[in-house]
Parts: C-alpha cells; structure tokens; sequence
C-alpha cells in the first residue's frame, strides 16, 4: 500500500492490478486453524465417534464428523427473560407483533458475538484418526512374524566394476576417481579425470523377505441369535482391527467368511447384509477357514490374522470338533482373536466359543478373546487384541 | 468485468466531486481510493482492518460472513480508514455510477473523522495511520508465533480479544500506573464545620491528600479498563505477551468512536453522498439514476408500506435526523454538532417527537420467546431503547476490584446498571483465558437469575508458568 503514495495517481491503477490482494487469505488461514482446534477437540473424542464408521475397504477413505463451531467467549449478560428494542414500521402502541424467525438470526451481527449453533462436518482421514488413536491409545505396531512368511526378492547388495549404465553409481565413481587421482598427482603423473576402472556399478542380489503380505479373515456368525445390533458391532469391531493391521502390511487380504450350521466365504458388500437361519455351529465356520487357508493362503508366505464375531452360543456336541478345528487354525496364523458380543456387559468370555478361545490362549499367546456388550467397548477389545498379538509374536 | 472502461469514467469524476465537496465546506485529509476484490471487502469487514492480528475466531466470523454473502443478505460497497491519508477500500463489484455514490459517502465519512471530538482524541492517541499500525501489530504477533509458537500466542491473544471492549476510554490509550503510595488522611479536625459537614451524610469524594503516606492498594478504584489493567499489573506476564495485549488495546481505542458514533457518522456520510449528488451536474443522466436508486436501497427504511420490523437502519435514521437539523439550524449549526456529539448525545438532543413519529419508531417490549407489544411513544425510553446496545462498548460493565496479597485476581461485575448478572458458562469461559495470563486464580461476582450474589473462580491449573 505504500508504493500508492499520493491520492491522485491512486485512480490508475487497474483492478487487474489490485490482484494481490488475492494472495491474502486472511479468513481461510484462521478458518483453517480454527478447524485444527475443532480437530484437537473430537481428537479427545475419537473412540466415541468412530465407533459409528460404516466402511470395511474401499472408496472412503475419510469419515464424516458433525461438529459444532468454537465459540470465542466473551463477557455477555444472561438471556433476559424479557426483550425490548426499536423497531420500525407500521405499528400503534398496545400492537401484538409475532416475532419472525429469523429474529435472531440478525441480532448476532454486531460485537462478533458469534453463535455456537452452526453445525457443519469436518472430514477425518481415516488413515489420520488410526494413527492418533495409536498414539493415544499406545497400541504396539504388529511384527511380521520372524522366520515364517518370507519371500524372495531382489535387494541391492555390493558394488562392481561391471554392469548395467542404469546401475551406475556416481558417487561411489567420483570416490574412486578422486583416489586414483589423489595418488597419480603425488606420483607426478598426468591424470584423466575417468577411467572405466573407476566405474562402479551396483549389484543385487536375490535375497529371502519377511513377506509383507498379509490375510485377514473375517468370520461372521450369521445365525438367528446375532441380531442388528450384534452385528454393527461386529463390523465396526472389524473396521478398525483392520485399519489398525493396515498400518503395517502394504498389502493387506480380506476374506470374508460367515456362518451359521455351514459356512460360506462372501464378497464384503454381500457379508453384512448375509442372514442364516439355525444355530450355530463353529466348527464349520473355522473349517471353512482352514479351507480357504490351504487353497489359497500358504501361512510360508502370509501373515494370516483370522477374527472371529459371534454370541458364542455353539451346539455342545460340536464343541470337540470345533476345539480341533481352532487349533488347526491357530497354527497357521498369526493371531486369532474371538469377540464375543454378549447382550450384556460382563468381564470375560463364558460362552462356548468363548471359552474354547480361553482356554487355548493360555498355552497359545497367539490366540485371544474379548467380550463386548456395546459400541463403547470396542476400543478395549481393539486395545485387548493389539496389545497380546504384539506380545505373543 | 464489464465496466472496467466505466471505472475509467468515474476515476476523473473523483477530483470533480472533491471539488463540490470542499465547495460546500467539508475538510479532510487526503483520501487514497482503492478498488479491491470482494473477498478483500469481506475480509475488511471480519478482521475491521485491511492487515490484523490471526486469530481462529475471525475464521469464524468469516465462514458465517461467507454464508451470509452467499444468501445476498449482505453487500459491502466500501470501508473508510481515517487518517492522514484517509483509505478508502471500494468493492470491485461496484458499478461505476455506485461509485459516485459511493465516493461522495466516502469523502463524507472523511470530514466526519477529521472533525469529530471523539474521532480526532483517538487519532491523536493512537496515530493517524491505523491501517499501518494494524499491520504492525500483525507482523508483530507472526514474529512471536514464530519466537514462542503458536499455542502460546494463542492463548494469549484468546484472552486479549475476549477483553477487546472493557478498555476505559476516559483514561486515554498512554496512562500511568496507580501512585505506588497514598497519603494517608490525617485525623478529623472536630469543629463546627466538620460536625455540620458530617451530617450530609456518608463522604464519598476522594481522599484529601495529607499526612503519612501508606502503600496504595491496586487497583485503588474498581479498574475498567481490563486489557491495560492485566497488562500492567499481571504478576507474572512476559514483556511480549504484555505487548499482545496492549496492541489489543490500541486497535480498541481505534475501533470506539466507529462504535460510538455509527448513528451520526454513517448518517453524514450519506447525507453528503445524497447532497453532492445532486449538485453533480456533470454526471451522464443514466449514472445519476443508477446512483439514486442506490441512495435510496441504502438508507431505506427497514420497513416500508404497511410492514413492521424489529430493527432499524442506522443509515436512515442518521440520514433523517440530520436531514432535519439541516433544515431546521443550518449547515454551520449541523457541522457544529457533527464536530462535538456522538450517537448518545445525538439521538438525545436531535430525535425528536415529531421525527420519531414521522419515521414511525416505536418501543416494543415482550418475552425472550413469543408476542411482543407496541409500548407508548415515550421518547426517553425510546432513546435509552435505541442506545442500550451502545453503552460500554457493548460490553457488560466488569470491573477490576482487588488483587489480593497471593496474586488471585478479583472482578466484579456491576449488575445494578447492567440490569441481570453475567452468563455464567461464558464467564467462566472468559476467566479461564485470563487465568492463563494472569497464571493466578481469577475469580468474577455476579448474581444469578434471582440476583443472588455468585462467585465464579477458576485456578490457572496445571497450566505451565512458562518459566525459562
């Protein structure tokens, strides 16, 4: 402003010119701090709000919260119980006036006295909200499992005096040619800045990889007993084990396999909405696992995670061939986890399942269980499952 | 944009209409015009100032002035800075023929700022040039944000904003601290006159000034003007953080005759802007149409014909009454007024009866939800109805009482005048941004719904004292 030094040449200047003024933004910058504080704010809440997230994988990666805005306080008098004011118009004294709607609206303009009331969503990552709630909740990152999956792959190794243009290293060159130099000048020599036995090139080397690929199987007990409310919890139990496993394996499998007297492996879209009918049998659910397992998820070359939701109610006879069924499955993988969600709040699991997951888990680090009566839970069972499999690995 | 040719044409009409605005006696400084993007205007309008201070809660107020512009509710044409140079910041989105309007407002509101009392004692404290102040006042606090981080800054600034109106502006922007020790009074002289003068009742005057002098205490009287308050006498403020808040203070001293004399000062500026335009000869019959009808959209009346609203229009009601008092009193007797009143004394002395009438201003009184009622036309009550908003910088009146000996800070709230106590979530709120500067416990007296006394307290906490 002040290259405009007097007020009569003021005039010529285009507004084409004025378009820096389009390089402050004042009111987008501090719009954009004031979200980062709302962000701190539902930070302190996420376990609350994302309990309610809705996607498994795919498209969305972000949620969206509904959040109020910050209100900057000042002092301000108590809400009258009675109003006056000016007003203008057509009006005799002992005239009734309703008041207009958006009444209100317009006594909020002057002094910044800015209403609480505007809601509006802000838009998490999810990515974002896993990585605070670690943080928050401390929860340890998985391992690969050491000498179990591995895989092949080709790793940079040594230098060469040979190989591919595309493989030369410069700097290791240039080293080289320094040295050569270095001790051709003492000895009075003349020295060419390169010779082809300065190259150097990279090689690599087929070495064996812990595998970073990773399956996670679902399992879904669809029977009668797990009604809308058991299998919400189920899901978004699922949703964040998920994430939280995602954070480690680039590539992450899912498989999605749910169950009642049989078991059947779904597409993710199909897997909630899949209702049984009959009761529940657990070996055929874990057997199906075992299936899917050997046709197609070698445990030498993936972690496998297998979590398991059910009420926990299994037939009694089935319960030797389910005991054999889950340890069969529990050798193969990494960690299995069983949710038991229980219409009531209780400490551990008692039912069948339940207990054939407990009792294996205390000769078996790798396995666990946790019950869960409500959406407030899980972040325990996530928190429960996350902290053993980082010990039992 | 069409009318960048237009904007050509109004560019040689400025010094034309200069010419007829001192021609009819007006006297201002120089003003630097300047069309700026409406995204410029709107942001003016949030922050009061073309370069302020960050703070999140101008964010705020920008999302709710974006949304509102969107629903067309409101249209800025310009802002006027005064000083010497004035700064006139005219939307880009005007048309030319708005602009002669628009620039005759302008010069209108440069004579007022260059005359009135109120206007040039802020000028004379706090500068002539605002606009570059602010901005200073902003690279200021972005060197601190970078020094001491953003939170720090924050917190500070979160306190010197929400104090942003209790400033004293009776005290002037430079004043000394308190006199370290006061005169202690000497024992009463027990004569004649000192019986006759005991039985007028309780003394309330202040101290003679005699005798032994004695520690005084702070503050001495009940201190309104928080911001220079804490700043000064804040037992464990940094030197930059007292600099945030007396930085707050200064664009405060600016912002008060704005407040306190938005009735006059836009009703002159449009009384000039209707004036000049008539005797603007030289305008093109089309242009001068156009810049009538945006006349009169401006200082319409809130409601027309048979509609009644529950507001009114500064603009037309300043526009009215010195419509009258020129017309009655004359141009001279109207500068002279200008010069001397602000909106308190002016809706007092000009709105009359009969113009209150004609612009048919009533009084209405109700419940906080539901019908309201007509009252009598009872001019007084009128006049407080209207100035009410005003009083304190639009602030309930809180007053600094007592620092007691371990730091705790006491304010008291003057719920007799105010008429009702304070919010008390909102209090506790604002106690709690200036327990982070005061780092004492502070602590507020108010009443409650049934004007019983309450003491709101909060402690710093656990907030660190910031000690290096």
């Amino acid at each position: 402003m002040s290259d405009n030094a007097t007020g009569s040449d003021s005039g010529n200047r285009s507004p084409g010119e004025a378009g820096w003024y389009d390089l402050f933004s004042r009111g987008a910058r501090d719009w954009l701090r004031h979200n980062d504080k709302v962000r701190d704010a539902v930070r302190q809440h996420l376990p609350q709000i994302v309990a309610g997230a809705d996607v498994l994988t795919g498209g969305a990666s972000t949620v969206r919260v509904p959040v109020k805005m910050l209100e900057h306080y000042r002092f301000r008098l108590r809400n009258s119980n009675e109003q006056q004011g000016v007003g203008q118009g057509q009006a005799k004294p002992g005239d009734r006036i309703g008041r207009p709607q958006q009444d209100s609206e317009n006594q909020r303009g002057q002094g910044g006295n800015e209403d609480g009331g505007v809601q509006y969503t802000l838009e998490f990552r999810i990515d974002d909200i896993v990585d605070w709630l670690w943080e928050e909740m401390k929860l340890p990152n998985l391992e690969a499992k050491a000498g179990r999956a591995k895989e092949d792959d080709w790793t940079r190794e040594g230098w060469d005096r040979r190989g591919a243009r595309s493989r030369l290293d410069r700097r290791r060159s240039m080293k080289e040619s320094i040295k050569r130099r270095g001790v051709q000048s003492a000895s009075g020599a003349e020295s060419p800045s390169f010779t082809d036995d300065d190259l150097r090139y990279r090689q690599l080397a087929k070495r064996e990889q812990p595998a970073m690929q990773a399956v996670v199987i679902l399992l879904l007990d669809v029977s009668g007993s797990m009604g809308e409310r058991e299998r919400q919890i189920s899901k978004t139990f699922f949703f964040w084990a998920i994430q939280g496993l995602r954070r480690q394996y680039r590539h992450l499998e899912l498989v999605f396999v749910a169950h009642t007297s049989e078991a059947w492996e779904f597409e993710e879209d199909e897997f909630f909405k899949v209702t049984g009918t009959g009761g529940t049998v657990a070996s055929a659910g874990l057997k199906k696992v075992r299936q899917v397992i050997e046709e197609r998820y070698s445990p030498s070359q993936y972690n496998i995670y297998l979590f398991y939701a059910s009420d926990g109610e299994n037939f009694p006879s089935d319960q030797p061939q389910a005991q054999a069924a889950l340890e069969e499955v529990s050798g193969d993988c990494n960690y299995c986890g069983f949710l038991e969600v229980a219409p009531l709040a209780g400490a551990a699991p008692d039912s069948e399942i339940g207990r054939l997951f407990v009792d294996l888990s205390r000769d078996d680090d790798s396995v666990g269980a946790y019950r869960v009566s409500g959406t407030d839970d899980i972040w325990n069972a996530v928190r429960h499952f996350f902290t053993h499999a980082s010990q039992g690995s | 944009m069409p009318n960048t040719m237009h904007t050509e044409d109004w560019q040689s009409h400025i010094s034309r209409i200069e010419q007829l605005a001192r021609a009819q006696g007006l006297k201002y400084h120089p003003v630097e015009f300047e069309v700026v993007p409406e995204s410029f205007m709107t942001e003016i309008a949030i922050y009061g100032l073309p370069v302020r201070m960050p703070h999140w809660s101008f964010g705020v107020r920008y999302i709710y002035q974006l949304i509102q512009h969107r629903m067309g509710l409101s249209r800025l044409f310009e802002v006027v800075f005064p000083g010497n140079p004035g700064r006139a910041y005219l939307a880009k989105s005007n048309s030319a023929a708005e602009n002669v309007l628009v620039t005759a407002h302008v010069l209108g509101h440069a004579d007022f700022s260059a005359n009135n009392m109120l206007f040039r004692r802020s000028q004379d404290q706090v500068g002539e040039h605002i606009v570059e102040q602010a901005a200073a006042h902003a690279r200021q606090i972005a060197m601190a944000i970078e020094e001491h981080g953003l939170e720090r800054v924050e917190l500070v600034l979160d306190a010197a904003l929400s104090l942003e109106q209790h400033i004293d502006i009776d005290q002037g922007l430079r004043r000394p601290r308190y006199p370290e020790m006061i005169a202690e009074r000497g024992p009463p002289v027990n004569d004649e006159f000192a019986k006759r003068f005991a039985s007028l009742g309780p003394d309330t005057a202040r101290p003679v000034h005699s005798g032994p002098a004695k520690k005084a205490p702070i503050p001495p009287h009940p201190e309104s003007d928080l911001l220079w308050f804490i700043a000064q006498y804040a037992p464990e403020m940094e030197p930059w953080e007292r600099d945030i808040f007396l930085a707050v203070r200064e664009e405060s001293f600016y912002f008060y005759p704005v407040f306190a004399c938005q009735i006059m000062n836009e009703g002159w500026a449009s009384y000039w802007h209707a004036r000049l335009l008539r005797e603007a000869d030289f305008l093109p019959a089309a242009a001068y149409v156009d810049a009538i009808k945006c006349h009169s959209d401006v200082v319409r009346p809130t409601a027309t014909g048979d509609n009644v609203a529950l507001q009114t229009n500064p603009y037309h009601l300043g526009f009215s009454i010195w419509e009258k008092i020129v017309e009655a009193q004359g141009l001279e007797a109207a500068r002279r007024i200008m010069a001397e009143d602000d909106d308190f004394s002016f809706v007092r002395n000009h709105l009359t009866h009969d113009l209150a009438t004609e612009l048919k201003l009533f009084r209405f009184k109700g419940p906080a939800t539901g019908t309201l009622t007509v009252q009598d036309m009872d001019l007084p009550s009128l006049h407080e109805a209207l100035l009410h908003p005003k009083y304190g910088f639009g602030a309930p009146r809180v007053s600094a009482a007592r620092v007691h000996v371990d730091g705790k800070l006491e304010l008291h709230h003057d719920h007799v005048t105010d008429g009702r106590g304070l919010d008390p979530e909102r209090a506790r709120k604002v106690l709690e941004y200036v327990a982070k500067v005061w780092r004492r416990p502070v602590s507020m007296a108010t009443v409650d719904n049934d004007q019983r006394s309450v003491e709101i307290s909060v402690s710093p906490g656990l907030t660190p004292s910031f000690s290096r």
